[in-house]
């Protein structure tokens, strides 16, 4: 088991030979200093550095590295020795290119392990801001036993500072010869490989000094392989980066420590990701008795995205099935209580007297003692999601965050596809004050209807027909303008087919920026062309695919993912258009043509069944709250709200003019 | 554990269970004969059903992992057994803290899918353990299995503020846990 120390706490160790591991996101020095009873450093042979790497029972490496390991013989100190200090401190500014403070990098992690590679304890030293050096951890002695200590005290004046406290006289001079000797290793060490093109991970990582050939051979002999990925600090990269590269830059094949040993790179070159990811945000311990705070990210993931999607999911299913466990206490406490009242009007003794009305009374408050217990459950649970959704919904990319969220304020363009794209919220009756974004992965799998029938809503008002297509149509552009945004300049494209232009003022967010690839089509003749040209190029990509030969569409070809969105269908549409259209909706999600229908199915009803499967294939989506949509796990009706900009809001319009800017820049 | 036994879920230092697993393993008897070698693959299966006043509320088998509240999970239909050599073949966590209110007795049952009885079973056993530190409370083994189907493994019910569990062990014949329902009444 590994203790996790937070700082000040102390920890047994059981055993002598130890190994320290040091992970920082940048090159560190990393010193081990000997003290006596009184924690004082005798003399610069109390100290092991990059200078004199080795001291009785102590091993560090010689140079300044992101990642370290130090060996230490407890058995091998001297009576006098009661101390031994972990000590950490950034390379001088003059010894190339770093950070000064250990407020601009990420948290330091340090951890004592046994040889065999099982973690005893760890720590991760937070809290720095202008400390340049830090005392990590402290291996003592107390009653003939070693202890191990977070200590986490960090000095703004570098080494020098920190050995001065630690009462060595010559303090400076030797912090200057560890410097010194930290420069000197930076001198010999291997550059690292240039960065490859294909692999984007690898040239972000800090560069050369973590890679000389002599971390090999200070690296105590039958260690344990690649440092294992730590999840305090920000990781320095895969295996594949820590190790010594013989291979490269020919100086490595002279040292024979890099010929034998050296761990074999299994990181594929061309897979991203090949670094660990992050480390998730961890929760603050709770308090006992207390639930956990709730921290957003708090789930599986190789990005703060892909954990917040998760996480996201996670809380919808808690929700659903917590409010399973709810209704069926309830349904039962009722089918309960009917029964026993039943069961008292049946016997013939309950009519005489009060005896009838104390069994009707009991089973009453059987019913309101396990619904009270059930809402009770029921609330712990709804407490927490609260808690947990207010955390989270602040911290949600713009592709999962409602239109009013500061994260479209701060919107850019982005580079990269998000993984989902959120297309509304959902809430229970149960729970009024939970919204879960609803979620949809990217790519679009099957194209979206927005209904513009059925004009009575959930809450009972009454929305006139008129209203109801307008609000349809609103719906419409928010969700083809949050498509627009999420994606990268040029990778999506909206076309509009509005026959009778009664569509032109919800569409004006997306006319008037330029957003779109076209004005939107109008009449017969424009609902042809569109149509026309939108089945012919779903059967070019389909023949390029069929025949093996992707790349031998039309130069100039646009790659990008196609929208449709129809309004007012069938107005406009004769017996071919419905027949593309159905061709559409068939083939044209697998090849990148999507469909979003703004209609009410009753309009279309003299079709008769025939555009049954059309309607079937699209995910149905209402302007106004509805409840139609079911969970996945227990089947609740769950009410969807669409994502509507907020009113007087100018987001909508500061989002697609950006896209447009960028979707010019691109086109040059 | 033997037959009939029953433990308190209470934790020594007073405070209670809040998640146990059931774990349930096995291995199919070698056949003597010829081809000794050569053993026969066993299907069984753990089920829990969930009952609230002596009425099945819900049920955690292999075609329906998680209960619709998502207190009582199974990990997972295992075809074979014998994976672990003495660990869990086959396990339903509950998180006893989420079991509605309502339900009052989860009842554990086995049952061989493939029909053999368990004579042909050999090693089997179903074990509860304290999920949260990886304890086990109590094991109880089916050998000396007769020439039936299924067993009642145990069941766990509501006592006061916490929860007890009694060993069954009563054989039982079926496929899966609908042809148990008879057997299990008369034990709630």
């Amino acid at each position: 088991m590994t203790a996790e120390l937070v700082r000040g706490q102390n920890h047994p160790l059981s055993q002598s030979r130890l190994e320290i591991r040091v992970s920082a996101g940048t090159p560190v020095v990393a010193v081990a200093a000997l003290g006596d009873e009184n924690g004082r450093i005798h003399g610069v042979e109390w100290v092991a550095h990059p200078g004199a790497p080795t001291q009785p029972g102590l091993e560090v490496s010689r140079q300044a590295a992101a990642d370290h390991r130090l060996a230490v013989d407890l058995d091998a100190m001297t009576d006098a020795v009661h101390r031994v200090s972990v000590l950490l401190a950034l390379p001088a500014p003059g010894g190339g290119p770093g950070p000064a403070r250990f407020g601009a990098v990420a948290a330091p992690f340090v951890a004592v392990t046994g040889l065999d590679g099982g973690e005893i304890a760890s720590y991760t030293i937070t809290g720095l801001e202008a400390e340049s050096a830090v005392v990590a951890l402290e291996l003592y002695r107390r009653q003939g036993a070693w202890k191990v200590r977070a200590v986490g005290q960090g000095y703004a004046g570098g080494l020098a500072e920190l050995l001065t406290d630690q009462g060595l006289p010559e303090a400076v001079p030797l912090a200057g010869t560890i410097d010194e000797a930290v420069a000197r290793g930076l001198a010999r060490s291997v550059q690292a490989p240039p960065p490859r093109p294909a692999d984007g991970d690898r040239s972000r990582q800090p560069a050369a000094p973590a890679l000389g050939p002599d971390q090999g051979g200070t690296a105590p002999q039958g260690a344990p392989g690649p440092v294992p990925p730590s999840y305090g600090g920000q990781p320095a990269g895969g295996p594949g980066q820590t190790g010594p590269q013989p291979a490269y830059g020919g100086a490595g094949a002279a040292d024979p420590s890099a010929t034998t040993g050296g761990p074999i790179n299994y990181s594929h070159p061309g897979r991203q990701n090949s670094a660990p990811p992050p480390p998730p945000p961890t929760a603050p311990p709770a308090q006992p008795g207390q639930p956990a705070q709730p921290v957003a990210g708090d789930a599986t993931g190789w990005s703060m995205e892909e954990r917040l999607y998760n996480q996201v999911w996670g809380m919808f299913e808690d929700l659903a099935r917590t409010t399973a466990a709810y209704r069926s206490a309830v349904d039962f406490a009722e089918s309960r209580m009917d029964k026993e009242l039943e069961q008292t009007l049946s016997d013939p003794r309950s009519r005489i007297g009060g005896q009838g009305d104390a069994a009707r009374e009991a089973a009453r408050a059987r019913y309101t003692h396990l619904v009270d217990q059930a809402r009770a459950v029921l609330d712990r649970d709804l407490v927490q999601l609260v808690a947990e959704a207010d955390v989270v919904e602040p911290a949600l990319p713009p592709a999962f965050a409602r239109w009013d969220n500061p994260a479209w304020h701060a919107y850019r363009v982005p580079m990269e596809i998000p993984m989902a794209l959120r297309l509304g919220d959902l809430r229970l009756p149960e729970a009024d004050r939970i919204r879960i974004p609803m979620l949809l992965r990217l790519p679009l799998e099957r194209g979206l209807w927005i209904d513009s029938g059925r004009a009575d809503s959930v809450d009972g008002s009454f929305t006139d027909s008129h209203d109801m297509r307008r609000l349809a149509m609103e719906t419409a552009v928010a969700h083809a303008a949050r498509l627009l945004a999420v994606y990268p300049a040029g990778e999506f494209t909206v076309h509009v087919i509005d026959p009778a232009g009664s569509g032109a003022q919800p569409l004006a967010p997306l006319t008037q920026t330029g957003v779109l690839a076209a004005p939107p089509a109008q009449g017969a003749a424009g609902v042809t062309d569109v149509l026309g040209r939108l089945t012919q190029r779903v059967d070019l990509v389909q023949m390029a695919l069929r025949g093996g030969a992707p790349d031998a569409l039309p130069p100039g070809f646009d790659t990008s993912q196609q929208l449709l969105i129809v309004n007012d269908f069938p107005h406009g549409f004769d017996d071919r258009a419905v027949n593309q259209l159905r061709y559409l909706a068939d083939e044209g999600p697998a090849v990148g043509v999507h469909l979003m229908m703004v209609a009410d199915r009753e309009e279309s009803a003299g079709y008769g069944p025939l555009l049954d499967p059309l309607w079937r294939s699209l995910l149905r989506l209402t302007p106004v709250p509805d409840d139609h949509l079911a969970d996945p796990w227990v089947g609740h009706a769950w009410t969807y709200e669409p994502p509507l900009v907020p009113p007087d809001s100018q987001v909508l319009h500061q989002v697609l003019t950006q896209v447009a800017a960028a979707r010019r820049s691109w086109n040059r | 554990m033997t037959k009939g036994q029953a433990i308190s879920l209470q934790k020594n230092d007073g405070g209670s269970l809040t998640a146990v697993r059931m774990g349930l393993g096995w291995q199919a008897a070698p056949r003597r004969g010829l081809f000794g070698s050569r053993t026969r693959e066993i299907d069984l299966d753990a089920s829990a059903v969930l009952f609230a006043d002596k009425q099945p509320v819900d049920v955690v088998f292999f075609r329906h992992l998680v209960s619709d509240d998502g207190s009582v999970r199974h990990t997972g239909d295992n075809l074979v057994g014998g994976v672990g050599q003495g660990g869990d073949d086959e396990a339903i966590l509950v998180d006893l803290s989420r079991v509605p209110v309502h339900i009052d007795q989860i009842v554990f049952t086995v049952n061989s899918f493939t029909g053999q009885t368990f004579q042909e079973v050999q090693n089997a056993f179903c074990r509860l353990v304290d999920e949260t530190n990886g304890q086990e409370l109590a094991r109880y083994t089916l050998a000396g299995g007769g020439a039936y189907t299924a067993q009642l493994m145990a069941k766990v019910h509501r006592t006061g503020a916490g929860w007890t569990m009694t060993a069954l062990g009563n054989p039982a014949n079926g496929r899966t846990f609908q042809d148990l329902m008879p057997a299990i009444l008369p034990v709630l």
